[in-house]
């Protein structure tokens, strides 16, 4: 059964707009699978290969900026930007690795905060080529979003289905080992500064792909949206940690619970508040309605800590811990 | 030419020589012990033969060949692997992933790996415990493990930083067995060991250094009969000499 799950779902993702003909639910259904990307992005350099990352904001909008300058500096489609976001993304992320791979645990992740907030300055100022503030805005080639949500389907199966490939061969072994212990993965012969800039730049191509279709998708971005760290690089994070840090389905779950709980706070409870507000009117309920629609990050650190406490591998990682609770186990045999 | 020659090994940490001046040569098939008091400098050899620290100055040769300063990953390639004292399991991963990913370093194929990994973890002994978490084993298998991996890179010269440490008499035993049996598989070994038992038994020669000085070498009877060795490190009481 647990064999199969991936392809149900699968399956469900493709007759999907089918299903939901309204374009709010397909629009969710795209935030969700973009955020697989990404969340596969991290869960590649962070949970495989053990550098810890804040710096999925960084790929993100430069993939984001990379097709949108296509468009509103060069005149070209932004799909063109598209294409090569990823390649750009690897641009940046050779040098940065190439640098910052010296520094270990804590430190590395420091520096990837620092690329992302850097970046976001960068293009925050330099308004003679990114706008600055007033962000980049171009027109969406398609109205309807049933385009749009094949591409980000297909490229979430492209990123799951690479990372368990890779997880598979002598790359998969080599970034565990290289989380598990670095001087022992060095004295093994494994080039330990190569395979990281592999794992680095693996994630910074699709992290950066995942962007440039933001970009196609909305039509408008600014610094503050595509560079945000709480938004991007904490939220990649988020993803990680609920679904499973290390586990290739992991990323899937996550991005399904984060933005169905940040929808759920979002909407006020799907309108429960609002309903409640109507119906009892007392001030409180109106107050409270009015508050909880931005409470989500209250939501995620709850969510974080009861994670953390109790499934410490994720919801994917401890996925036999959560089926037990429900049913009992049988008893397993012995095996000698 | 020796196998591994090292000349005039120096490495300062700050205003500490760890190691001063120490040459050794090894030849091909022996094993090779090196003794000396707590903190006279062994592991400290062991990493500059092993390019985990480059030394203040003097030459490490292999075959032949300058390896001095060479990148630590590239020193497995060459054929030398080595052990840690404090052992390095890489926990979260069960002892068959622990053993392919080192035996990775000698084949691209994920087929060819697990049948090297297999094969090795046969000849180590450690089959039967093939599908447990490697953070989970007791010491005495985490030891065989640090082994098992190294001789999955399909060393010439296997560097044993402690094998035998904390290990109860029968399990230093099997330890002695299993260094034996690598030996006649045609591997090199030099071996840092504190227990006189197990060093005496299985070297050929020994290098005993004190304060990161060389003060004595030779074979075991030799080694333990040195006045110095026994000032510096045996102790009056241990009395194996004949002479």
């Amino acid at each position: 059964m647990k064999k199969y799950l991936p392809l149900i779902l699968l399956i469900l993702l493709i007759i999907f707009p089918l299903i939901g003909r309204d374009d709010y639910h397909r629009h969710l259904m795209i935030l969700v699978l973009m955020w697989v990307v990404i969340g596969t992005g991290w869960n590649i350099i962070a949970g495989c290969t053990g550098q810890v990352s804040f710096g999925a904001s960084a790929f993100f909008g430069v993939g984001a900026y990379t097709a949108g300058l296509f468009s509103f500096k060069l005149g070209l489609s932004p799909w063109w930007g598209l294409a090569v976001s990823g390649l750009v993304c690897m641009a940046l992320a050779f040098p940065f690795g190439w640098i910052s791979f010296r520094l270990r645990g804590p430190y590395f992740a420091l520096v990837t905060l620092a690329l992302g907030e850097i970046l976001r300055h960068i293009a925050t100022v330099w308004e003679s080529l990114t706008g600055g503030m007033v962000g980049i805005l171009i027109v969406q080639t398609y109205v309807s979003k049933v385009p749009y949500y094949y591409m980000v389907l297909a490229l979430a199966i492209l990123s799951v289905v690479g990372v368990k490939v890779i997880m598979g061969t002598k790359w998969g072994y080599y970034f565990l080992s290289i989380r598990e212990d670095q001087d022992a993965a060095e004295s093994l012969g494994i080039n330990t500064q190569f395979y990281k800039m592999l794992s680095l730049n693996i994630s910074a191509f699709i992290t950066g792909m995942v962007g440039a279709l933001y970009m196609v998708y909305m039509g408008f971005i600014d610094p503050k949206v595509v560079f945000s760290l709480h938004d991007i690089s904490i939220m990649a994070i988020l993803v990680g940690i609920v679904g499973g840090v290390g586990t290739i389905y992991g990323p899937v779950v996550g991005a399904f619970i984060m933005v169905g709980l940040q929808e759920f706070f979002r909407t006020g409870f799907f309108g429960l508040f609002k309903w409640l507000g109507a119906v009892t009117d007392a001030q409180a309920v109106k107050v409270a309605a009015k508050y909880v629609s931005e409470a989500h990050v209250l939501g995620f650190g709850i969510l974080v800590v009861l994670v953390i406490l109790y499934l410490p591998n994720g919801i994917v990682g401890d996925w036999g811990k959560i089926i037990g609770a429900f049913i009992p186990r049988r008893k397993k045999e012995v095996q000698r | 030419m020796s196998f591994l020659e090292a000349k005039h090994l120096t490495k300062h940490f700050g205003g500490l020589t760890a190691v001063g001046n120490v040459s050794l040569k090894v030849e091909q098939g022996e094993i090779f012990g090196l003794i000396g008091p707590n903190g006279a400098g062994k592991t400290t050899l062991f990493n500059l033969i092993s390019s985990f620290h480059i030394p203040t100055s003097g030459q490490v040769f292999f075959k032949g060949r300058n390896i001095t300063g060479i990148k630590t990953h590239k020193i497995c390639k060459l054929g030398i692997c080595r052990t840690f004292q404090v052992v390095r399991p890489l926990r979260r991963m069960t002892v068959l992933d622990n053993v392919i990913a080192a035996a990775f370093s000698r084949t691209n194929s994920k087929a060819r790996a697990y049948d090297l990994a297999m094969e090795t973890m046969e000849f180590c002994g450690l089959l039967h415990r093939k599908d447990a978490l490697a953070g989970g084993l007791p010491i005495g298998e985490r030891k065989r493990l640090e082994i098992t991996r190294a001789m999955a890179t399909r060393p010439e010269l296997l560097l044993l930083d402690e094998t035998a440490a904390g290990l109860n008499p029968t399990e230093s035993e099997l330890a002695i067995k299993l260094i034996k049996k690598i030996r006649d598989r045609g591997v090199t070994i030099i071996i840092v060991e504190h227990n006189m038992k197990i060093i005496m038994t299985i070297s050929d020669r020994i290098h005993a250094i004190s304060f990161g000085q060389s003060i004595a070498e030779g074979t075991p009877q030799e080694v333990s009969c040195n006045p110095a060795v026994i000032e510096a490190y045996l102790g009056e009481e241990y009395d194996q000499c004949l002479t």
